[in-house]
């Protein structure tokens, strides 16, 4: 359904994607995970032309999308915009509505589906179509965002971060409606994620990204059971069992004397956060603090050793 | 009285603001004269002080007002107090001046002239910012002010048909030019309006063009910038050599009256100077358009028209609103000075009275200018909270 061939993206000289090649097929949903600036965000924008690729091409069934025009293309492509981009001075029910509206619908049908969306994510039709954006809650703006990318029933969802701002209960909630959605119209979606988690659970296959290149694209078990490289192993250790355990060590006694880059982490962090934070910060050691005392440091290799101690 | 007040409505304490408004009242009132009589239009005046220019009913009814409102005004009354006593005592300066022309002006006296003098203009300048600062403190919506300021005009107007204000010099002066104060009004009115409206209809098209090229862009705001520190008297004076060719080699333009003097060169440098703040006004607007937004627009597959009519430009309206504010209450004042090179307008009062040394003619000129650029300053004011209103923080 969308086939990317050697897609580079150059942004001032610096290579943010580079030469990715990746197939999704069509009713699958690949969801994509990797460090903050990795090119996430610039991968899925060159799918709906919002970003020009600076080399390769990319394919939406069969068609190159660069002879379509763009805002045609993107009208048949629902995209939830990180941190949601409502327009704050539409209504919840004008800004779901806006895409239908771009493809003439009648309003009749406009409005049903409106509600049907609103009440999707559980969110009372009456109580909310005529509000603004302003008098939501941020986890509500989000799920309006949502809204409005399915809402013209688009065969292709990009998504980025979109249940980012939601709680565990409604996030569980809207990870399974959206799965249901794509069951029932066999939507083609790319989701980029933070929370490994969500990437197992709701990706067909995962795509890992790091400095821009795909390092690995898999189904989750291949992933699991065959990481390509430690960096993808130790991105998916947040998920596995091992990592659950050390949710309840903490680092203090672990610490070292030594020095550290970056802020530091108070005594008492557990085992499992310290470990993501040295991953997502690409920190190799962390400095550990108590009541604003640096005590020394912990190093990601003793993070990480816990982990194979059962 | 003020001691037996509910809690609530008087709490106690002094209010800074009320109280200065109070002490600038009192010290009008007592120390400087009221109103001025002069046995014709260009002699020298006479003060005279509240108590000897006004009918003794008058003077205690004025009193009693007084001494009762300054209270309210200066200790910590709840702002519907406040707004009522300096609501009255404004009212009560305005009959006052009818009312002492009426007792002062001899029966049958054609050439006796009597006017306000500086004690009456400081106690009513300072009632009227008291009245704005009650108002300020209750916050009424955009609707509410629109229709307070309709009824002022309107009871004004009716004041004005009824005659009560006759025996005032400005009115005298009225009376000797009515024929052409009519004339006047609608040349300085059309003059401020249309130069505005042309400044709208070519500065946000042309900032809508220009912004997105940086080079354009600054180019369009340093030309137009140039154009804003001409004095407007240089300007005029500028603009008559190249309209006074204009009208005599173009076939048909000075047909349309287009010339070296009249309405032309006063419309264009209005023109001139509302281009600026309108164009400015339109680029700044747009620019605050957040990026998340735009980007969820380009998302959504709207075309760069649609962007621009459904996104941006409704999201920059209340910016672009103020612009135009601005340059409506200025064009009004600057209009003026079309009196000087033959455009017409209240201006022509104004330069004339100075001519004349006839202080009361330039009041006729000055005093409509005025309230018309206050009328159009309050009405955008509640035009530009009207199209924020959407926008805006609101839960149901
Ligand atoms: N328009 C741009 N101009 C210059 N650099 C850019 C531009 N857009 C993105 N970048 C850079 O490209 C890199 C990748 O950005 P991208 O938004 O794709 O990251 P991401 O993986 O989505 O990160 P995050 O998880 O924080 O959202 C970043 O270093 C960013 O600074
Ligand atoms: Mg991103």
């Amino acid at each position: 359904m969308i086939d990317l061939a050697q897609v580079s993206r150059v942004f001032e000289g610096r290579t943010v994607v580079a030469d990715v090649t990746l197939r999704v097929e069509a009713g699958t949903i690949l969801t994509v995970v990797g460090t903050s600036g990795s090119g996430k965000t610039t991968l899925l924008r060159m799918i709906n032309r919002l970003i020009e690729p600076s080399t390769g091409t990319i394919q939406i069934a069969g068609r190159d999308i660069r002879d379509v025009p763009p805002h045609l293309l993107r009208r048949g492509i629902g995209y939830a915009i990180q941190g949601h981009g409502l327009f704050p001075h539409r209504t919840v029910a004008e800004n779901i509505a806006v895409v239908p509206k771009l493809l003439d619908w009648d309003r009749g049908r406009i409005a049903a589906r409106v509600d049907e969306l609103l009440s999707l994510f559980n969110l009372d039709p009456a109580a909310y179509r005529d509000r603004l954006p302003a008098a939501l809650s941020g986890g509500e703006q989000q799920r309006i965002g949502v809204a409005r990318a399915l809402a013209a029933e688009p065969p292709i969802l990009l998504m980025d971060e979109p249940f980012g701002a939601l709680d565990p209960i409604i996030r569980g909630r809207a990870q399974e409606d959206l799965r249901t959605i794509q069951q029932r119209y066999n939507t083609t979606i790319v989701l980029v994620t933070h929370d490994m988690d969500e990437a197992l659970h709701l990706g067909h296959r995962i795509a890992v990204m790091d400095a821009g290149r795909l390092v690995q694209e898999a189904p989750p078990a291949d992933l699991l059971g065959a990481p390509a490289t430690a960096f993808v192993g130790t991105l998916l250790g947040s998920g596995d069992r091992a990592f659950q355990l050390m949710a309840l060590r903490v680092v203090d006694d672990l610490v070292e004397p030594g020095p550290a880059p970056g802020p530091p982490i108070p005594a008492g962090t557990s085992v499992r956060a310290a470990l993501a934070e040295s991953l997502w910060s690409r920190r190799p050691a962390l400095p550990v603090s108590r009541d604003g005392v640096i005590l020394g440091r912990v190093t990601r290799a003793a993070l990480e050793a816990q982990g194979g101690r059962p | 009285m003020g001691g037996h007040s509910a809690t609530g409505l008087l709490r106690p304490g002094v209010d800074p603001l009320g109280s200065a408004f109070a002490a600038l009242l009192g010290l009008s009132l007592l120390a400087l004269p009221l109103m001025t009589t002069r046995p014709n239009r260009i002699a020298a005046g006479t003060g005279l002080t509240a108590w000897s220019a006004l009918p003794s009913g008058a003077v205690l009814l004025l009193g009693g007002v007084v001494a009762l409102g300054l209270p309210l005004l200066a200790l910590r009354a709840a702002p519907p107090l406040r707004l009522a006593a300096a609501a009255a005592i404004l009212l009560l300066l305005g009959l006052s001046a009818g009312w002492a022309a009426d007792h002062l002006t001899l029966p049958g006296d054609r050439y006796g002239r009597v006017s306000p003098d500086a004690g009456w203009w400081l106690a009513f300048a300072t009632a009227a910012l008291a009245v704005g600062d009650g108002l300020a403190r209750l916050r009424p919506g955009p609707i509410l002010r629109i229709a307070l300021l309709a009824l002022l005009v309107g009871a004004t107007g009716l004041a004005l048909r009824t005659g009560f204000w006759n025996n005032l010099s400005v009115l005298r002066e009225y009376a000797s030019r009515s024929d052409t104060f009519g004339r006047e009004l609608r040349t300085h009115a059309v003059l401020a309006l249309t130069s505005v409206a042309a400044a709208a209809a070519l500065g946000i098209p042309a900032a809508i063009l220009a912004r997105p090229v940086p080079a354009l862009r600054t180019g369009l705001l340093a030309t137009l910038n140039v154009v804003q520190t001409i004095p407007s008297m240089a300007l005029f004076g500028m603009l008559i050599a190249p309209l006074a060719w204009i009208g005599r080699a173009v076939p048909g333009a000075a047909a349309l009256g287009i010339a070296g003097i009249g309405a032309a060169p006063a419309f264009v440098a209005l023109l001139a100077y509302a281009l600026l703040p309108v164009a400015a006004a339109t680029v700044a607007g747009l620019d605050a358009v957040p990026w998340p937004v735009r980007d969820a627009a380009r998302g959504v597959g709207m075309t760069a028209r649609q962007r621009l009519l459904q996104v941006e430009l409704p999201l920059a309206l209340p910016a672009i609103l103020t612009g135009i504010r601005i340059v409506l209450v200025q064009n009004i004042g600057l209009a003026v000075i079309a009196g000087l090179v033959g455009g017409g307008g209240l201006g022509v009062f104004v330069f004339q009275g100075i001519s004349q040394n006839a202080g009361d003619l330039v009041l006729l000129g000055a005093l409509p200018t005025v309230a018309m650029a206050t009328g159009a300053a309050v009405l955008l004011d509640a035009v530009v909270d009207l199209s924020r209103g959407r926008a805006a923080e609101r839960v149901p």
